[in-house]
């Protein structure tokens, strides 16, 4: 059966098929992600904003080649939006549409056709459940949901079924491959973090950093990138409100090359320093630490 | 003792370094190494992480227990699969002191430290962590040991001390600048690398002992030093100046974990009032009948919060929490006012906009009058002093929030005063970084207090002031 399927024959190949897409795999990521397609559990990827959580998931949709349904939480997601909804304006249609039918028949026949699979509106819990096609569900900022969708996530999530009053319960008929992603700005529930695999995503080392940034942006000479990751890790160091993503190294890798540097001296990093640091507070830091205000 | 067993006493050494392992998390451990297999030992490293080490917090604890449990190597090392060490220039050197270090000459001993100084000095700049690892076993074989009254002992400082890391920077800056000028950017770029660089092989230098000792004396003798407690379980008053740095980097999650709750509380549901005529107003587009129903917004709660706080030297690594705290929730609060006293009491608020952390406690120190007598606490005399300039502070929609060990020095603790500054307040809470089976003894006028507010509430370590904040902030 389908569902007994695994996309990844090893280690070595999980890295090698995120590769293919972009996304550098470290050990413990390749490891990890491999591990979550053999066991069938879902992965949770925790880690500060920037270092590519999200990334993860859709280059692993893309190399295995499957389809990217992504849930976006927020504050106030609640059932409706996250897993189905009864399309009530078109129910309410269909009942005025149908008032002139006389009796209990009409009646009957109505509230049949109401609660059919026309009337529902899949949100994308439900889609990820109901395809026959490989998916990946991505959970994104499962943080910033409150309480209450994380206790409909781990029904969803241990049984991969959904059961709906009118419909029944529908079951998975090939289980998707599940992400969540969480900024830790709140600790997720114990029950929750229990049903996952857990994958800290952090900070690279910097010879894996230099690697992203040269292959984001492979026009940057190789020794402009790594200067350019020295400083974003002495950056790093510093007591700031938001140290720098990999996102930002990138986007300050992309600035170098189209402002021209042929040098990443102190002019360059002062100039360009607001891609990188977007508090006026951590700028004023930074100049000072690297005494970048002395020319 | 096969591999299974290990992995399930691991996990109850992981429960014993606090770090909570359910029994299903240890099925799934053994489920996901029988799918990877024991052959990679960083594999099945990240296989334990990602079923048993859920939080971040953990980690170090799960590293350092992981090494234990799972030694790279037994012995000297040097056997087998790892010919390399031997092979390589000082191979000869090498192997007579991993054979019996205790007979070689001074002299031989000093070449040998050489030799590896040097090697060093090579890793360290072409950071290749595979030789940093091999120098940090042959150091500590070689100087690391000394014989103790039950067999060798092992000792970090010996190692550390014989390769003595620190004095190869500026040869190290030399060969990573080249001809850049110094000073400036680049060097302190290449500081950092340097400075992570030694950093990692100390650990590993660390963790080489340890390994060395658990043979010696049992992995379960030397867990219990081995395994650092937690972060959010490290007291206030004993942190030392590394886990200063680490519990501060915990505060700003903290204050910002609290305050997307404290949003989140406000935002939730609908319980405002129903909105009537935009009920029907919207009900018109679904032919009359009120499908979705309209609310008032809820009128925002705004609470006021005063913080009192006991910056003297006794407390102070504590008061330094609570101030990153309070200019943390500066935000989430319309109104917080911020009060530090010694002997005296003075206004700090100012100090909490828009300064770093560090500028905002030695501006403390410098402008704030908080001294009057000698710098000794003072409390009765502080909260007369703010009794009588700040009392309108203190209003019906105000939390008072009292942060200090109440240590008073024997003197008068104003406690009339005090209890009328309660009386004013909406809440009052006072939060002691001292055990509380110390209340009341010697100096401390806990107990006096403690009947005044409406809660004294003991706070040793970031978990008991997360805990407390969760509990009183949505009231």
């Amino acid at each position: 059966m389908s569902l007994q399927e695994h996309a990844f024959a090893d280690v070595a190949e999980v890295r090698e098929r995120l590769g293919a897409t972009g996304y550098l795999a470290d050990e413990a990521i390749a490891t990890t992600v491999f591990l979550a397609d053999r066991l069938r559990k879902p992965l949770l990827v925790e880690g500060p904003a920037g270092v590519g959580k999200t990334e993860l998931a859709k280059a692993l949709a893309s190399a295995v080649g499957a389809e990217l349904i992504r849930l976006q939480c927020y504050e106030g997601l609640d059932e409706a939006r996250a897993l189905y909804e009864w399309n009530y304006k078109k129910q309410l249609l269909r009942i005025q549409a149908g008032s002139g039918e006389a009796g209990t028949q009409g009646w009957q026949q109505a509230h049949d056709d109401i609660f059919s699979e026309e009337f529902l509106l899949s949100r994308p819990l439900l889609t990820a459940i109901r395809r026959e096609e490989p998916t990946v569900l991505l959970v994104d900022e499962t943080d910033k949901a409150d309480v209450e969708v994380e206790g409909l996530l781990l029904e969803v999530l241990s049984d991969f079924q959904v059961t709906i009053p009118e419909l029944g319960t529908i079951t998975a008929t090939r289980k998707p491959f599940v992400i969540l992603t969480s900024n830790a700005t709140r600790e997720l529930s114990e029950a929750l973090k229990r049903r996952c695999l857990y994958l800290n995503l952090d900070y690279p080392s910097a010879e894996r950093e230099k690697e992203i940034v040269l292959s984001r942006v492979p026009d940057l000479p190789e020794k402009l990138a790594e200067a350019l990751v020295r400083v974003v890790r002495a950056l790093r160091a510093m007591e700031l409100k938001k140290a720098p993503s990999i996102a930002e190294s990138i986007d300050w890798a992309h600035t170098v090359l189209a402002l021209g540097f042929d040098t990443f001296d102190e002019a360059a990093v002062a100039s360009t320093l607001g891609v990188v640091l977007k508090h006026a507070s951590d700028q004023a830091r930074a100049i000072d630490q690297l005494k970048l205000g002395s020319n | 003792m096969n591999l299974l067993d290990r992995t399930v006493m691991f996990t109850a050494a992981l429960r014993r370094a606090g770090i909570p392992v359910s029994s299903a998390e240890t099925v799934d451990a053994a489920a996901a190494v029988g799918a990877l297999g024991w052959l990679d030992r960083d594999a099945v490293r990240a296989a334990l992480a990602a079923t048993l080490c859920k939080r971040p917090l953990y980690r170090p604890a799960f590293d350092t227990l992981f090494d234990l449990y799972f030694p790279p190597r037994i012995g000297d090392g040097v056997s087998l699969d790892d010919p390399d060490a031997d092979q390589s220039a000082d191979g000869a050197l090498g192997e007579d002191a991993t054979a019996e270090p205790g007979e070689l000459t001074p002299e031989d001993l000093e070449a040998l430290r050489r030799a590896l100084r040097d090697e060093l000095r090579d890793a360290l700049r072409d950071g290749d962590d595979e030789s940093l690892r091999s120098l940090a076993r042959r150091a500590v074989n070689a100087f690391g040991s000394a014989p103790g009254s039950s067999g060798r002992s092992w000792f970090l400082y010996r190692a550390l001390r014989a390769m003595s890391a620190e004095t190869l920077i500026a040869e190290l800056l030399a060969a990573l600048l080249g001809d850049q000028e110094r000073g400036g950017l680049a060097e302190r770029a290449a500081r950092q690398t340097i400075a992570d660089r030694i950093r990692s092989f100390e650990e590993m230098v660390a963790a080489e002992v340890r390994r060395r000792m658990a043979e010696e004396r049992g992995v379960e003798a030397i867990e219990r030093t081995a395994v650092r407690p937690l972060d959010d379980q490290v007291e206030f008053l004993r942190a030392s100046q590394r886990d200063l740095v680490e519990l501060r980097r915990q505060v700003y999650p903290l204050a910002r974990r609290l305050a997307t709750r404290l949003t989140a509380r406000r935002h939730l549901g609908r319980d405002g009032r129903l909105d009537f005529r935009r009920t029907v107003r919207a009900s018109l587009a679904t032919g009359g009948v009120p499908v979705e129903t309209k609310h008032r917004p809820r009128k925002p709660h705004k609470p006021e919060l005063v913080v009192l706080c006991d910056v003297s030297g006794s407390v102070s690594s504590f008061a330094h929490f609570t101030l990153m705290l309070t200019h943390a929730l500066r935000e989430q609060f319309t109104k917080v006012r911020a009060f530090a006293f010694i002997e005296s009491t003075d206004e700090v608020t100012r100090f909490l906009r828009g300064l770093d952390l560090g500028d905002m406690m030695a501006r403390i120190a410098r402008e704030a009058d908080l001294v009057y007598y000698d710098g000794h606490s003072d409390y009765g005399r502080a909260i007369e002093v703010f009794a009588e300039r700040y009392s309108d502070a203190v209003g019906p929609r105000t939390s008072l929030l009292i942060l200090g060990d109440a240590r008073n020095n024997y003197r008068a603790t104003s406690a009339n005063v005090f209890r009328q500054l309660c009386g004013q307040a909406r809440h009052s809470y006072w939060l002691n970084p001292e055990p509380r089976a110390y209340w009341g003894s010697g100096d401390s006028a806990s107990e006096i207090y403690a009947e005044l507010v409406d809660e004294m509430v003991e706070c040793r370590n970031v978990d008991q002031l997360q805990q407390f904040i969760e509990r009183l902030l949505p009231s």
